[in-house]
């Protein structure tokens, strides 16, 4: 029986803008909290590695420790954004990885003993990502096929494409121009461009997600696809705009790789595209869609790769940095089932009294 | 009564003339009108099967009529989908809420129309507030900033009918929404409903409790088997003249039960318990014994059954079949011990489309159909062959695959493959569910024969008027309890429902 009748009128909201939190906790702070407990557990179980790797080697946050930190994490966090938006639509991009070495090679190619500059090698990189990132959005959207299917299937024919462009070549740093190598190594501050740019992709999309009605249709497509076709959302209209931005994202990392790096070759981020998905889902990005913030999954790129850097410095053989990753994968996955049968649970017991 | 007399309004809000739909083989629909007027609380009668459904979804954009015209204001109209409709005013209220469980509730109702600010970014006070000011002409206490997920049906019918007021819909269509609510949320839906039909909103109202229907509504349009049967005015009408016009033929002949002598018990379960989903349930089904588990939506039948079967593992309680314990989460062990369960959802768990008649019929007993792992496809066919004329199924070639058949006929496959493993407890998990009235009298009478023939049946079914001819003992689940054993002579549509809602009605035969 729902005695719901017999309540109080509803109080002046107690979460509402600016406002402090309601006497009663309102299911809204349940849920939220929940999420923000995810995001302070990867942010503390980041900040006791750096502090734990740190006092084993106090080198670790030295200024060099810290740049290369923020140097390495920047592309992972980068990609972690881009497919984050695939994500939350509960889809997957799988071929972000050859997606970066196709474009690092390509910019490479076109600069190579010329002098233009770093922004044409951004648009040039980020178009060739967009293009990728249509073709895959078109089959999935429209043409009905399984992301999985079709954005593995891109993996291998981009990566092939690659390969018989490169023929075996490699772009060497002696040729990119200098105003290129100047974007993957200069900084403001003290603080490398890379992590800047990274910041400022992450904080425009996460913006984008909360602010505008596009975004939020990505969440609900994710969530229900069935209730968002009864909504009048534009499904393959926004799955079709998240690949292109995954891919566009993609394009940007690759151009921002031969920057970094200056000699590439055609597979250069070989095997990436499951450690970005790692990174999202450890980052509490459900890979069922419709839950999880674009902050989480760049706090789970920061982890991994923060991981990756401990080991080396705390001596430890590589190798277990995979089933590091392997394990958190899954301790994020079952942490996530767990907490949201349980608040399901709460939040029955709340609509009931 | 303040509603406008038949007629008073000479141009309808919206109106169907002449439309035709079907799916495959199936015709959902021949040849309707409906005329729904503003200010009218119209209903929408007929069985399960009769093409509500299907006009519904026309109504609302979701399917687009082969033949036939969809006029908004007398003119003609093809809603691009349902945010078509939905931008006509139309508001379409569905029996299961489809809602973004893991958004807020502001953001369902409002989700691809919030308000805005400048630059086009989403003013989400405005639609807090908003939100907030729904709920209280609802007079509801929802946090419209908590997730759906968790939402009682009832609310999430709140949910769906604030979202018709966020858009000052014209026309609410609503598909049974009342048959998961008790009856204070029943109350406070009506007068919900009526609120909006006073102010001039057209209302379509579909409900399988006919006292509902006379206590909203001023017209009925009555369909059978996807055909007008009649539009008229309530007053006047009985509710048996109404159950003639749906049914149009003998009950006797759609529910073919005879009285039988229970013999053995063939199933014993005790204290069955799965944690957060149904508790302590203890029932036991004897030989030749058809006995009906009811309950609305969501009660927790279909868990039990499964858990019986062992689909699903019970966290506490046993079975017993024939006196000997089952061993728990083993569906090869019931299946051994001669349970069979035939599943709610042919599409997903009985059948598998892609493969031909024979192989699913034979599926269940493949070793029994050869020797050493291998099967020997005449067995297979012989067998199948054997089952399809058992059960008059009706089919081009038995090598044909299983998607091509009629929802009736495949749920004769499924039951096929199940009773080809000679079962001697028989479950049956909403046997006729969305299948046509003919072939559904024929399962009616298999089940039947089976029974005779001294199986145990045990059937799940939402469909009232089957469980009141079909069971010999009908019992009722609640959020998970077991709350009511009625037998059958004291089954009614109101002590059934009663028990089902858990509304306490004392009768001297309950309990």
């Amino acid at each position: 029986m729902s005695d719901t009748l017999e309540k109080p009128p509803p109080q002046p909201s107690g979460t509402a803008r600016g406002g402090r939190p309601a006497p009663r906790r309102s299911a809204r702070s349940l849920t939220d909290l929940v999420f923000r407990i995810r995001e302070l557990s990867i942010g503390g179980a980041l900040a006791l590695l750096i502090l734990g790797t740190y006092l084993v080697n106090p080198g670790f946050l030295d200024d060099q420790g810290v740049q290369d930190l923020l140097l390495n994490s920047a592309i992972l966090v980068l990609l972690a954004t881009g497919q984050s938006v695939v994500v939350l639509t509960r889809n997957i991009d799988l071929s972000v990885g050859s997606v970066v070495g196709l474009t690092a090679f390509a910019c490479g190619s076109f600069v190579s003993g010329t002098q233009h500059s770093a922004v044409t090698v951004v648009l040039l990189g980020t178009g060739i990502g967009v293009l990728c990132g249509l073709v895959s959005g078109l089959l999935v959207s429209f043409g009905r096929v399984p992301a999985l299917v079709v954005t593995l299937g891109m993996l291998y024919v981009i990566q092939g494409a690659g390969h018989v462009w490169a023929h075996g070549r490699q772009i060497n740093a002696v040729n990119v121009p200098d105003g290129v190598l100047e974007l993957g190594s200069g900084s403001v501050l003290g603080i490398p461009y890379l992590p800047l740019i990274s910041a400022v992709v992450l904080a425009a999309t996460a913006y984008y997600l909360r602010a505008y009605r596009s975004g939020r249709e990505l969440y609900a497509i994710g969530s229900s696809p069935e209730a968002a076709r009864l909504a009048g959302i534009p499904i393959r209209r926004r799955v079709l705009a998240a690949y292109a931005f995954s891919g566009a994202v993609a394009g940007f990392a690759g151009a921002l790789w031969l920057a970094r790096f200056g000699t590439v070759v055609a597979d250069a981020a070989n095997g990436w595209e499951l450690t970005v998905v790692s990174a999202v889902v450890v980052g509490g990005i459900a890979i069922t869609g419709g839950v999880g913030t674009v902050l989480g999954a760049a706090l789970g790129a920061l982890l991994l790769t923060t991981i990756g850097s401990s080991l080396v410095v705390l001596k430890v053989n590589p190798f277990w940095e995979q089933a590091i990753t392997g394990a958190l994968l899954l301790a994020a996955i079952s942490t996530d089932r767990v907490v949201r049968s349980r608040t399901t649970e709460a939040l029955r017991k709340r609509s009931r009294n | 009564m303040t509603q406008p007399e038949p007629g008073a309004a000479p141009v309808p809000v919206l109106a169907l003339e002449g439309v035709s739909k079907s799916f495959g083989n199936v015709r959902a629909l021949q040849g309707v009108d409906l005329a729904l007027h503003a200010g009218e609380a119209h209903a929408l009668a007929g069985e399960n099967g009769a093409g509500k459904s299907t006009l519904i979804k026309i109504l609302g954009g979701v399917h687009t009529p082969e033949a036939g015209t969809v006029r908004l204001d007398g003119s003609p109209v093809v809603f691009a989908g349902p945010a078509g409709a939905r931008d006509a005013g139309i508001a379409v209220i569905y029996q299961e809420p489809m809602l973004f469980a893991d958004l807020s509730i502001a953001e369902n109702i409002f989700m691809g129309r919030q308000p805005r600010r400048a630059l086009g970014r989403i003013d989400h006070g405005a639609v807090r507030e908003a939100t907030a000011a729904l709920m209280r002409r609802l007079g509801v206490d929802l946090d419209p900033d908590r997730p759906a997920r968790g939402l009682s049906i009832a609310d999430q019918q709140i949910v769906e009918i604030a979202k018709a007021l966020s858009f000052d819909a014209r026309v609410l269509i609503m598909d049974e929404p009342t048959a998961a609510l008790t009856g204070t949320e029943t109350a406070r839906l009506f007068s919900v409903v009526e609120a909006l039909r006073a102010a001039g909103a057209a209302v379509l109202f579909i409900s399988h409790r006919l006292e509902e229907i006379f206590r909203l509504c001023r017209r009925v349009t009555t369909l059978r088997d996807g055909r007008l049967v009649a539009t008229e005015a309530l007053e006047g009408l009985t509710e048996d003249d109404l159950v003639r016009r749906m049914v149009g033929r003998d009950l006797e002949e759609l529910y073919p039960k005879q009285d039988t002598t229970p013999g053995a018990r063939a199933l014993t379960v005790r204290r069955l318990t799965r944690e957060g989903v149904f508790h302590d349930v203890s029932f036991d089904v004897r030989r030749g014994e058809i006995v009906a588990l009811a309950g609305l939506v969501g009660a927790g039948r279909s868990e039990v059954v499964q858990a019986v079967f062992g689909v699903d593992r019970a966290d506490a309680g046993e079975v017993e079949v024939d006196g000997t314990a089952l061993k728990p989460g083993s569906p090869t062990a019931a299946m051994d011990a001669g349970v069979a369960l035939v599943p709610e959802d042919r599409r997903q768990r009985g059948l598998v489309m892609e493969m031909s008649i024979e192989r699913n019929i034979a599926l269940t007993g493949l070793d029994r159909l050869g020797s050493a792992g291998m099967v020997r496809r005449s067995l297979e066919r012989s067998r199948a062959a054997d089952w399809a004329v058992r059960l008059r199924l009706k089919y081009n070639r038995l090598t044909d695959t299983a998607g091509v058949l009629s929802g009736g006929n495949q749920q004769k496959v499924v039951l096929a493959k199940w009773l080809a493993t000679e079962p001697g407890v028989l479950i049956v998990d909403e046997p006729t569910r969305g299948i046509d009235v003919g072939t559904k009298a024929e399962v009616h009478r298999l089940l039947t024969s089976l029974a005779e023939e001294g199986i145990a049946v045990l059937m799940v079914s939402s469909d009232l008027p089957e469980v009141l001819g079909m069971a010999d003992r009908v019992l009722v689940m609640h959020e998970g309890r077991l709350v009511a054993e009625i037998p059958r002579a004291d089954a009614t549509e109101e002590s059934v429902m009663a028990a089902a809602t858990g509304r306490p009605i004392k009768r001297p035969s309950e309990r």
